[in-house]
């Protein structure tokens, strides 16, 4: 396991190129996720507020 | 009201494919990375810092790929004045802005241990360089000019010009005999890379495509929400 | 449509065309004008080099060319600013567009007159600058030559960064973010045919490619700030 982790003294380059890797690509989505699903709330919160209103 | 277009046929489309989508992001991407990390040979020069090719090498044809999505969607943009275009082409713009950084950073830091310089002023890494800031140029237009429309068109128009840094990126290897070394699976004559390597790497890059248009869906939905709110606010004001 | 349908250029448009590049020729030289303060411009940035590195002949030498270019370089970014500016905020860019010189005659006429009344210049001014800088004799000719052919790309381009940005408040700072990336080509084979001249080796594989980005600046760099004018002053 050690070994695994250590690459071969290149280590800290691959896991980093991984880790950043993953990183961001977990992070742009679920960000967009969470803000279209936020924005979202937005309109329909708006739009019951307009059907109230008449 | 062609301009707000009702984006229904898109969601549609957007939910029969999303499914799809995910599965074969996450097929890809974990039986990728299974082989790029315990079953594919260290590379008789590199050793196991080769591994880093398979989060590298896709990411630059993402940042590639991306830029000529987001160049057909300016194209048809300002061509047909497609409304959806300009939205298409501002939703893809952060995923290829993103891809581009990872493929500039993983490539520091494969080069650090290969090349001794996380950094060389060769054609490749400089072309590369120029499309990441195209990105953000085509981006900040977007945010500096406050009508929506204009906004998205201008910005049409800088990444149609940028296109031309998408040839010096692809042939650049070939023009500046410098570090960076030339392409091994895309070419005419078949990828010269050992088929150990060539399955991880393809593996990766299918499910980069995918996770693609994973993310692409999400921004397009944001978008098309920011779009909804800001018409609703016009017409509050409008008619209140 | 918003493909652009170039409108063939008659004869008298060719006076009013001439008329432009005159006018603003003449105000980039007047009292104040654009022009004398990028020529003052490159003079003191580049004359900063000396003291920011230390004045060895040999340091001053070696990053010579690579100075002269990147500083001529944003001298034409400072200049652009107003390229289109100044007559889209005081409502004379919309007649000089309705007149027959059109969309297409307004943006050759600015790009010329810019070219000939600023990057020019700097051109000329170069080989002095050269001089302080103690560039290798070797280089003088191919630094005016590399300049005279990848001058016009530097005002091509620039049109278009300054046309797009037009229409904002403080366009300046986004233009250099448009328009800095788009130069790179254009500074990479101007210096190498420098450097190549300096070491002895060949030049003109480097000017020709330059000549090339010139060339498609012209093609691109005009559509691309028409396209950019007309979207504006919708």
């Amino acid at each position: 396991m050690t070994e695994f982790l250590n690459m071969g003294g290149y280590g800290a380059f691959v896991w980093t190129a991984y880790g950043l890797s993953a990183i961001s690509l977990v992070t742009l989505v679920l960000r967009s996720r969470a803000r279209a699903n936020a924005v979202l709330l937005q309109v329909d919160a708006m739009r019951r507020r307009r059907k109230e209103e008449g | 009201m062609h301009r707000f277009a009702n984006p229904a046929q898109f969601n549609r489309l957007a939910d029969s494919v999303m499914p799809w989508a995910f599965s074969v992001m996450v097929l890809t991407l974990a039986s990728g990375l299974y082989f790029a990390l315990f079953d594919s040979p260290a590379d008789y020069q590199q050793g196991e810092s080769v591994r880093i090719m398979y989060m590298h090498v896709p990411a630059a044809w993402m940042g590639m790929f991306v830029y000529m999505v987001m160049a057909v969607a300016s194209f048809t943009a300002l061509v047909w004045r497609h409304p959806l275009a300009l939205i298409a082409g501002k939703a893809a713009a952060p995923i290829g802005a993103m891809f581009t950084a990872l493929a500039l950073i993983t490539g520091a830091l494969w080069g650090k241990p290969m090349w001794g310089t996380y950094w060389v002023w060769d054609g490749r890494l400089t072309s590369v360089l120029v499309q990441f800031f195209l990105y953000l140029g085509y981006m900040a237009l977007w945010q500096a000019v406050e009508d929506d429309e204009k906004a998205g068109r201008a910005a049409s128009i800088l990444a149609l010009v940028g296109v031309v840094n998408i040839p010096i990126i692809k042939f650049s290897v070939d023009w500046w005999n410098t570090l960076h070394q030339p392409a091994s699976v895309m070419r005419l004559d078949g990828p010269t890379i050992h088929s150990d390597m060539l399955w991880p790497l393809l593996l990766v890059a299918v499910g980069y495509q995918a996770y693609f248009v994973v993310a692409f869906i999400w921004r397009m939905r944001l978008e098309i929400n920011l779009r909804k709110l800001s018409v609703m606010r016009m017409n509050e004001v409008a008619g209140g | 449509m918003v493909m652009t349908h170039l409108p063939k250029i008659n004869v008298s448009s060719a006076g009013a065309f001439w008329a432009l590049v005159r006018r603003d020729v003449h105000l980039a030289w007047a009292q104040g004008g654009a022009s004398t303060l990028t020529i003052g411009f490159f003079l003191i940035a580049v004359s900063l080099f000396p003291f920011g590195v230390g004045p060895e002949p040999q340091v001053l030498a070696r990053i010579a060319p690579g100075v002269l270019w990147v500083i001529a370089l944003l001298a034409c970014v400072i200049s652009l600013d107003r390229l289109y500016q100044a007559d889209f905020e005081d409502g004379s860019l919309d007649d000089l567009v309705l007149s027959p010189v059109g969309f297409l005659g307004v943006v050759c006429a600015k790009v010329l007159a810019h070219w000939l009344s600023t990057t020019l210049p700097l051109a000329v001014l170069a080989p002095f600058l050269g001089v302080m800088m103690n560039l290798n004799a070797d280089g003088f000719v191919v630094l005016i030559v590399s300049l005279l052919i990848g001058t016009p790309a530097l005002s091509l381009i620039g049109s278009v960064g300054a046309a797009l940005t037009v229409a904002v408040r403080r366009g300046g700072v986004l233009m250099s973010l448009i328009v800095l990336p788009l130069y790179v080509p254009t500074l990479i084979f101007g210096v190498g045919a420098v450097d190549a001249a300096v070491n002895l080796v060949d030049p003109l594989p480097h000017l020709a490619l330059l000549g090339a980005v010139s060339l498609m600046a012209i093609v691109a760099g005009i559509w691309a700030s028409v396209m950019a004018l007309k979207l504006a002053m919708e």
